[in-house]
């Protein structure tokens, strides 16, 4: 469990950072919080030859709430949010998410953004992320883009990230007064990996449902929308029996994922409960 | 005040906190060489050829060694219960022309750095011949190699007459039962360093645990030297728990590397070998069956099982299948028991033993059985349990088997006065009346309770040696071991108590083979029995001396004396003379630097403390999980040395019982693949899982073996925690789902539940 040998870069500047990874291209490796990469190298199933580590680049240090944006700058830490970062509804489900990310150590230097990049099916964040209908902003030497959350997970660990791109940002859209977010999932022990999860987004209006995203994580290659769950809310009072309905649709929406801990009937049964539970937490 | 009984602080201790703890991978020998094992990655195969050349190549790289170059050293032998029948499957510390699991040491690389090592050990290249792969004990027997077959042995184990037994029932319960492949996981992985001098001809190793006397003369006589040319030193140990200490390929490559390389080596293991070449343990498959009368007393029981033994046999030999075969009857009377034991060889892990060997799957089976048969008669599985119990009456009570070659004789209990005491402690019908109020509303709670019989204070034999400096100071030097239990403290508080001072004033040397010419170690929760007695016969021969000179000096009877508070005094505390003035008045008549006195204490019979678990568990029902919400231990233990101590074993024993409860096995592919070899993959309990556990300690049936009453603590908090937790989540289905399989993880539960028509 010794990392076969990298060479090391640690820039001061995004700017120094984005050259270094037009230099080294495939061979180069943003390091973050190292939660995820260290481990892998330390495996040897990842073997850089070259680290950039952007934990110095105090630019890439913020997290603020602009009009109608939350910016996460690609140093905010998972501890971040554990505490709730912002007022309402959405600075609790960010707190609630974040306790059920790995545990204390790891929060403090795994990054939100290193979660996106890395895209591990698992991820809450990724969830949570796709869900809430993030954009990622990304720069490579030469130009910066904006990359919408729907284009972004492509495949197990993929995204839509070039080697030669940083992860400078993410955005999460702040909504209006009238939604409510739910979380839920089952892990085998505190701080595990889930073996599902759901994220729900809701939009309340004279005591229905008007607006709904479903997201799921853990069940499949990447965190998955369930829309036709979603779809099957709007116009609907929530409660048991709208819940049931989406959670059925929910459940039957994807190719789950086989592994030692879960079969897919399993997987299936299983987004079944979290689904509901977490529309249940959004309206509790 | 810190002597027998007393809850004092762990003299180990302000050394680990300040970080000054000594682990194998703290020791570095000046121009010491990494060692890397290179491992098989194939389950069963024949080795076509391996091809170094690469791997040597690298700078740095001193030596590529592979079977053939080991081939003259014998296979790792037996430290105990070796059979004739188990000899051809040991293990060679390198595979020998077939690799039998993934994980096997099959090469290993020497380097001047770690990170060289492993650069190198990618580069070794096996060719290698697929062979069939058998990952399931129970299944049809196979060839291990051209002459022997899968299965070198059956243990058999009976008294009483089974065939009348089964004739006269009037029920007959029957069932299959399994305990999943987990082993015990210290938080120190293994390793070794040692050092050859070549002008003496000595070779020391470093990293030694458990039974390091017992390893020097096993490496010695694999390496053909003579005792006086090896020592094993015993650092800080990070864990033991069975595993960790037994003599391994890796420890005898360390030293043989030091003296063929003439450089210090140094082996530390990583986690991901760990849990692929460290022992593993339990997975046993029992098929069960109990002939029973109209109220529910037991006439006889049949058990037939299956022991996952893994590639090859280790160390431990039948060890295992004989303890569960011996322990299975636990604490009820079973007037007639017949075992069988099928030792199968598989391509897994090998294994050995690991905390409650044996009785934590004897444990489980036999108190689902009596769980099942309470169901059968329709009564209250207390109430089955009450009319099977061993009466204090009939103590000691002679099993009629043995176990670990000693007779199975139960030396003192009284377990249905135990059973009263943890139901009264526990409010057990309050207990009970609230999970039927929280069943009512719609809860899956339930409660399970779990018997069983424990033995400790294995022989043969214990030598101490015990000295006294002029300062009233004591040394005492003994061939036990510390795998990090508390050896040093519980030792020191006996020795303090024997000779009035106060255990701090006590320095325990263990593990150390330069120090006293025999040891045991420490397994099979023997140390406080054994090595306590020892100390106490070491005691009375100074003390006696001391008491003489104080009577002279005093002129008092010597009846009129005792040595308390540092001093040789009389009742009442007064005439008195301090230990230091007293020992130089004894040391000027030996014109010694100090009084010595050595004792032996040999004991051909082990003790038998025994318990009860109570677990409370709570079902998800969508989702199969099971919160564990509550565990209670009751344990009589006949004399407590150091009740924190205790305790502090049954937590760390009850966490380990509840991971093979609930969460950890090592799962395999059918090629033999091992899934689980790292700690997300294995999942084992952490705080975050842990239930608030209850103790109730009672010394009601203290030990006739030994001076000192004691039985061992060490393994009780495993023991019934499976059977128990398998039991409360039975009963929070309301009997819907049979438990029969451990661990209980929820999609298997889920599974389960599904089947039963559980929605
Ligand atoms: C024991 C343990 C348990 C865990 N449990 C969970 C869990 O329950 N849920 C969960 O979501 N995660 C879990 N993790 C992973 C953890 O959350 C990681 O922190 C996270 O996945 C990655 O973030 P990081 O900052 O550590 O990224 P790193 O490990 O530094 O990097 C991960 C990958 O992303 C790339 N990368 C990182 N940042 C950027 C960037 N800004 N731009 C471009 N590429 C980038 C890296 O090059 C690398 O390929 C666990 C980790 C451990 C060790």
């Amino acid at each position: 469990m010794k990392p076969a040998a990298f060479d090391y870069y640690a820039p001061l500047t995004t700017e120094a950072a984005l050259a270094l990874l037009a230099e080294h291209g495939e061979e180069g490796k943003i390091l973050a919080g190292g939660q995820s990469l260290v481990p892998t190298m330390a495996f040897r199933l990842a073997r850089p030859a070259t680290l950039i580590d952007i934990n110095r680049i105090a630019s890439l240090d913020f997290c603020r709430a602009d009009d109608e944006v939350l910016r996460i700058g690609a140093l905010t830490r998972h501890a971040r949010f554990e505490t709730p970062f912002l007022p309402g509804p959405l600075g609790a489900l960010l707190a609630d998410v974040a306790h059920n990310i790995a545990h204390t150590p790891i929060r403090s230097r795994g990054t939100f953004c290193g979660s996106l990049a890395h895209a591990d099916p698992a991820s809450e964040w990724c969830c949570t992320a796709l869900t809430l209908g993030a954009t990622m902003v990304v720069a490579n030497h030469v130009s910066e883009r904006r990359v919408a959350v729907a284009d972004w997970f492509q495949s197990l660990f993929t995204t839509a990230l070039q080697p030669d791109e940083l992860l400078t940002e993410a955005r999460l859209p702040l909504r209006d007064e009238s939604w409510r977010y739910g979380f839920y999932e089952f892990n085998r022990r505190a701080g595990d990996f889930a073996l599902a999860m759901s994220v729900v987004a809701l939009r309340l209006e004279g005591g229905v449902v008007r607006e709904a995203q479903i997201g799921l994580g853990g069940v499949g290659t990447t965190p998955i929308l369930a829309k036709d769950a979603a779809a099957a809310l709007i116009g609907q009072a929530p409660g048991e029996a709208a819940w049931g309905i989406a959670a059925e649709l929910a459940a039957t929406c994807f190719e789950p994922t086989e592994d030692i801990n879960a079969s897919p009937e399993y997987r299936r049964d299983l987004v079944r409960a979290v689904t509901k539970r977490a529309l249940r937490k959004a309206v509790a | 005040m810190d002597g027998i009984g007393a809850s004092v602080r762990r003299i180990e201790d302000p050394p680990l906190l300040r970080g000054e703890g000594r682990f194998a991978a703290d020791i570095d020998l000046p121009g010491q060489l990494h060692m890397r094992v290179v491992r098989a990655g194939m389950a069963h195969g024949r080795i076509l050829s391996i091809d170094t050349a690469a791997a040597a190549a690298i700078p740095g790289v001193v030596a590529i060694w592979t079977g053939a170059d080991v081939a003259s050293l014998p296979p790792i032998g037996f430290r105990m219960m070796g059979l004739t029948a188990l000899e051809p499957y040991r293990q060679p510390i390198l595979a020998q022309r077939v690799v039998r699991y993934v994980g096997e040491p099959l090469a290993v690389v020497f380097a001047e750095d770690p990170y060289v090592a492993e650069d190198a050990e990618e580069l070794v290249y096996a060719d290698i011949e697929a062979l069939p792969v058998i990952i399931r004990a129970a299944g049809p027997i196979g060839d291990f190699d051209a002459a022997h077959g899968t299965e070198p042995t059956i243990i058999r184990k009976a008294y009483g007459d089974i065939a009348a037994a089964f004739a006269a029932a009037e029920h007959v319960v029957e069932l299959e039962l399994a305990v999943g492949r987990h082993t015990g996981v210290p938080l120190e992985t293994r390793g070794a360093s040692a050092a050859y001098d070549a002008a003496t001809g000595r070779l020391a190793m470093h990293g030694a645990a458990k039974v390091p006397h017992t390893n020097r003369i096993a490496i010695a006589r694999m390496l053909d030297l003579s005792l006086d040319q090896l020592h094993l030193h015993e650092g800080h140990v990070g864990g033991g728990f069975g595993i960790r200490g037994e003599l391994y390929p890796e420890d005898v490559l360390v030293c043989l590397a030091a003296m063929r390389l003439g450089r210090p080596v140094k082996w530390i293991e990583d986690r991901r070998e760990h849990l692929m070449a460290a022992n593993h343990s339990r997975d046993q498959l029992h098929r069960i069956r109990a002939a029973i009368d109209a109220r529910g007393f037991v006439l006889g029981v049949e058990d037939e099982f299956w022991v996952d033994q893994g590639a090859y046999v280790r160390t431990h030999a039948s060890t295992v299948p004989d303890l569960a075969a011996g322990m299975l009857p636990g604490p009820y009377l079973f007037p007639a028991y017949a075992a069988a034991a099928h030792v199968r060889l598989t391509n897994k892990t090998p294994a050995g033993t690991y905390r409650a060997p044996g009785r934590f799957e004897g444990t489980f089976v036999r108190e689902r059985l009596i769980d099942a048969i309470a169901e059968r008669v329709g009564l209250d599985p207390i109430a089955v349990r009450r009319i099977n119990l061993i009466p204090p009456e009939s103590m000691p009570f002679d099993r009629g088997l043995d176990a670990l070659g000693t007779p199975l004789v139960y030396d003192s209990g009284d377990y249905a006065l135990l059973l009263d005491k943890f139901l009264r402690h526990l409010d057990y019908e309050m207990l009970q009346a609230s999970l039927a109020t929280r069943r009512a509303a719609g809860e899956h709670v339930g409660l399970g309770l779990a018997f069983f019989v424990e033995k400790s204070g294995l022989g043969p034999f214990d030598d101490v040696r015990l000295e006294l400096d002029a300062g009233g100071r004591a040394v005492l030097v003994t061939g036990a071991a510390s795998v990090g239990q508390g050896v040093e403290t519980s030792l020191a508080q006996i020795t303090g108590e024997m000779l009035g001072i106060s255990y701090l004033d006590v320095t325990v040397v263990h593990g150390q083979t330069d120090r006293i010419a025999r040891g045991m170690g420490a397994f099979a929760t023997r140390v406080t029995v054994m090595t306590g007695t020892a100390i106490v016969l070491a005691a009375e021969k100074l003390r006696a001396r001391l008491l003489a000179k104080a009577a002279e000096l005093l002129q008092q009877p010597v009846s009129a004396l005792v040595l308390r508070d540092g001093a040789a005094q009389a009742e009442g505390g007064s005439p008195s003379i301090a230990l230091p003035a007293l020992i130089a008045a004894c040391l000027a008549e030996e014109d010694a630097p100090r009084m010595v006195a050595e004792a032996t204490f040999e004991s051909g019979h082990m003790t038998y403390p025994y318990g009860i678990h109570l677990a409370i568990a709570r079902v998800d029902a969508e989702t199969g999980g099971v919160v564990l919400e509550r565990l209670a231990v009751a344990y009589d233990i006949g004399r407590t040395v150091n009740p924190m101590l205790v305790e502090g074993q049954i937590h760390g024993g009850a966490a380990q019982g509840i991971g093979g409860a609930l969460m950890e096995e090592f799962l395999y592919d059918e090629d033999g693949q091992p899934l689980c070899t790292n700690l997300a993959d294995y999942v084992m309990p952490t705080s975050g899982e842990m239930p608030p556990i209850d103790i109730l300690l009672t010394e009601d049936a203290p030990s006739g073996i030994g001076r000192l009453g004691v039985k061992g603590a060490g393994e009780g908090g495993t023991t019934a925690a499976g059977a128990a937790i398998a039991a409360a989540v039975d009963a929070a289905l309301g009997g819907r789902v049979p438990i029969t399989q451990l661990p209980i993880t929820p999609s298997r539960l889920h599974a389960a539940m599904k089947q039963a028509g559980f929605e």
